[in-house]
């Protein structure tokens, strides 16, 4: 590579604008360092571009990364995911290569706390019945929906009470909710009294006992189905189940059939499994369920700035300093 | 509270019978009568709360007062209204010799005239207080959902065609944004409380300053002048009393000095807007999006422009609407009819302001 014809690094992506890549908005951040090499023209052409290609950047677990384009790509340095969330990588495969992996702790956090709060305010108070009825062709008087249930006051369990889950505690004492909260580790004193967050040493005391539960975990093969039938009978019958971890953190099966028999009240999901649901899914048929497509990042602030890590870290590993977020496997 | 028990109705001298201004009397059986929308009416109080009025009284549908208003008119002493209906303009008044009380669900009574019900020596309750929490969880919905693209999610969410989770348009963070609260009384404080916990930077407008350690409490910076407000806000919430102050408070020129990037959000009542002014600055780009509880009137006619505004959010008037609030009003309503019939002072009594 000649230096002086200022040609930018290589990486590979989803092509800006398009399904589950970058928002177009930003590639001009992305083309300022790197020349951006699209997936689907890498796919038609991988020899093309095999030996220039030095990061991955993954977003929306898009591009998916197997062994044989790890063993195609002989200059990767570093795979780079926006969002949190790696379960979509297999880390031990991708350092047996010599590559190391970022993603973009932190910065999510907020936008994904609005998000687990905008879903259970929105499933509560019965938003999207509401909205139908204000544009709704027939309306000719003023007409109600059902009657939604109070936020104020209500008992929130949080299971999963790291970054995400603390900054939702946050949001939810300004409710005068009360907290209960369920985590591997129990918190810091000093960090439960800011929040008014009550430990559960016992998953089923907080399941008892929560006018909502919140899903805020890593999946990892310890939380895998950790919400399953056993759990969700355990829910008030009056109980709202949030999800805005992953989708397989909760048995979609088991689901399904305590919405249907009335077991728990409604579920307010941003995540399923998989992305999105088949159209003929029974979840999409029930009254009692808020599907969003997995927006907990979505608004520009957040992702612009999840950009901007990538882009940091990219130029970190392509220069051989250590990263900003490194994910090491276990 | 109990019936009054006097004499046996039918021993009483017809003259006693009808009397206008003594308390009258009644037999065990029959409990006072009030006139209000059917309960479980599509805009009346929910049918599951009947019971907590039935308990004290009768109620008289206001579809069955209109059919027979000579069998019913002497016997109602109380009106519940519930969403600005029955309506209290004078032909009602004038037929209703022994109304004592008008019992208003909701803490607006913009759609009472005051002065005139009390000129009839009828008296005017609300519910203020109870609706605080409901109405200002209903806010932040409203803000949460139109920041963060709920409605359009949802659609994609449910949408028959998609294979795969497209890029729709990305919303805007909540967090860390700022919020402009006009009208900052006790709903509007319980915002204020309610978006500090987003780590919102609050600004206030109001027609008093509240005390400093109000304002510590929830991190507000009082403004003076609502157009500072309008220029420096992400989010504007409204959440004034309708009065005549405060009719069309927020206009064309209000509207154009918002940041093209900031949300509207209405939960006070229709008028405080300037509806055609929004109308043109929501299709101009001149602030970015509208989520509104209340229009005017409600509901809007199905060909209104603000229905087919992408950039609109609008609800059916819910502030309130939840089991739990509507429970406690309308137990509140029923202590405030009572108190009256009784000729006791009401909890909640709204007088004719000067």
């Amino acid at each position: 590579m000649c230096v002086h014809e200022m040609e930018k690094p290589h990486i590979l992506a989803t092509k800006p604008g398009e399904y589950k890549g970058i928002p177009q908005i930003f590639a001009p951040l992305l083309e300022k360092h790197f020349t951006v090499v699209p997936y689907h023209e890498f796919e038609k052409n991988p020899n093309r571009w095999a030996d220039k290609i030095q990061a991955l950047i993954v977003f929306f677990s898009i591009p998916k990364i197997s062994r044989d384009l790890l063993l195609s790509l002989p200059n990767l340095k570093a795979v780079i995911s926006g969002g949190v969330g790696v379960d979509h990588l297999d880390i031990p495969l991708i350092t047996s290569f010599g590559v190391k992996i970022a993603n973009t702790p932190t910065i999510v956090d907020n936008a994904t706390a609005d998000m687990g709060m905008a879903l259970l305010l929105a499933s509560a108070r019965k938003l999207i019945e509401g909205y139908k009825i204000a544009i709704s062709p027939d309306m000719t008087k003023l007409t109600h929906c059902d009657l939604g249930h109070d936020v104020s006051g209500s008992t929130l369990g949080i299971i999963g009470m790291g970054r995400i889950g603390y900054k939702i505690a946050k949001r939810a004492q300004g409710f005068d909710m009360k907290i209960l909260y369920h985590n591997r580790k129990q918190r810091e004193a000093e960090d439960e009294k800011a929040v008014g967050a009550t430990y559960c040493a016992k998953i089923e005391d907080l399941l008892r006992e929560s006018d909502f539960v919140m899903l805020s975990v890593n999946l990892s093969p310890e939380t895998h189905k950790l919400i399953g039938k056993r759990e969700l009978s355990m829910m008030k019958p009056t109980a709202t189940l949030v999800n805005v971890s992953r989708g397989l953190v909760v048995d979609q099966d088991a689901l399904v059939e305590a919405l249907q028999d009335g077991v728990i009240y409604a579920a307010a999901l941003d995540v399923t499994y998989p992305e999105p649901l088949p159209r003929n899914h029974p979840l999409l048929r029930l009254k009692n369920i808020l599907i969003l497509p997995h927006m907990g990042t979505a608004s520009y602030q957040t992702t612009r700035a999840m950009v901007e890590r990538i882009i940091a870290n990219t130029r970190l590993a392509l220069e051989g300093s250590p990263l900003l977020d490194e994910v090491k496997p276990n | 509270m109990t019936l009054l028990i006097r004499v046996p109705f039918t021993l009483l001298r017809r003259s006693q019978r009808w009397s206008t201004t003594a308390a009258r009397p009644y037999s065990v059986m029959e409990k006072p009568h009030i006139l209000a929308l059917q309960p479980g009416d599509k805009s009346g109080i929910h049918s599951a709360f009947a019971p907590i009025i039935e308990k004290h009284f009768t109620i008289i549908s206001n579809d069955e007062f209109t059919k027979d208003k000579q069998r019913w008119a002497d016997k109602v002493q109380a009106v519940f209204v519930w969403c600005a209906v029955p309506k209290l303009n004078r032909d009602l008044l004038q037929v209703l010799p022994n109304l004592k009380a008008v019992i208003n669900g909701g803490v607006g009574v913009d759609h009472l005239d005051i002065p005139l019900i009390s000129s009839f020596g009828v008296k005017v309750t609300n519910t203020p207080n109870l609706v605080n929490n409901a109405t200002a969880d209903l806010g932040m919905t409203l803000l949460l959902a139109s920041a963060r693209k709920v409605i359009q999610g949802y659609k994609t969410g449910v949408s028959p065609e998609i294979t795969e989770y497209v890029q729709s348009e990305i919303g805007y963070d909540v967090s860390g944004a700022t919020l402009g609260i006009i009208g900052m009384g006790r709903i509007g404080y319980q915002v204020a409380k309610r978006a500090k916990g987003f780590d919102m930077k609050i600004l206030y407008h109001n027609r008093n300053r509240r005390k400093e350690a109000e304002e510590k409490a929830v991190g507000a910076h009082y403004y003076e002048k609502m157009d500072d407000l309008l220029r420096d806000s992400d989010f504007v919430m409204l959440v004034v009393d309708l009065s005549p102050q405060t009719y069309h408070l927020i206009g064309k020129r209000e509207l154009s000095l918002m940041k093209r990037t900031a949300t509207l959000i209405n939960i006070s009542r229709g008028l405080v807007v300037d509806q055609d002014a929004l109308v043109e600055v929501l299709s101009t780009g001149l602030i970015h999006a509208a989520a509104l509880d209340v229009t005017y009137p409600e509901p809007l006619p199905r060909d209104h422009p603000l229905l087919k505004l992408d950039n609109v959010l609008i609800l059916p008037h819910m502030g309130s609407h939840t089991y739990q609030t509507t429970q406690v009003m309308v137990e509140r309503m029923v202590a405030n009819a009572l108190a009256i019939l009784n000729g006791q002072p009401p909890l909640d009594e709204v007088k004719a302001s000067k």
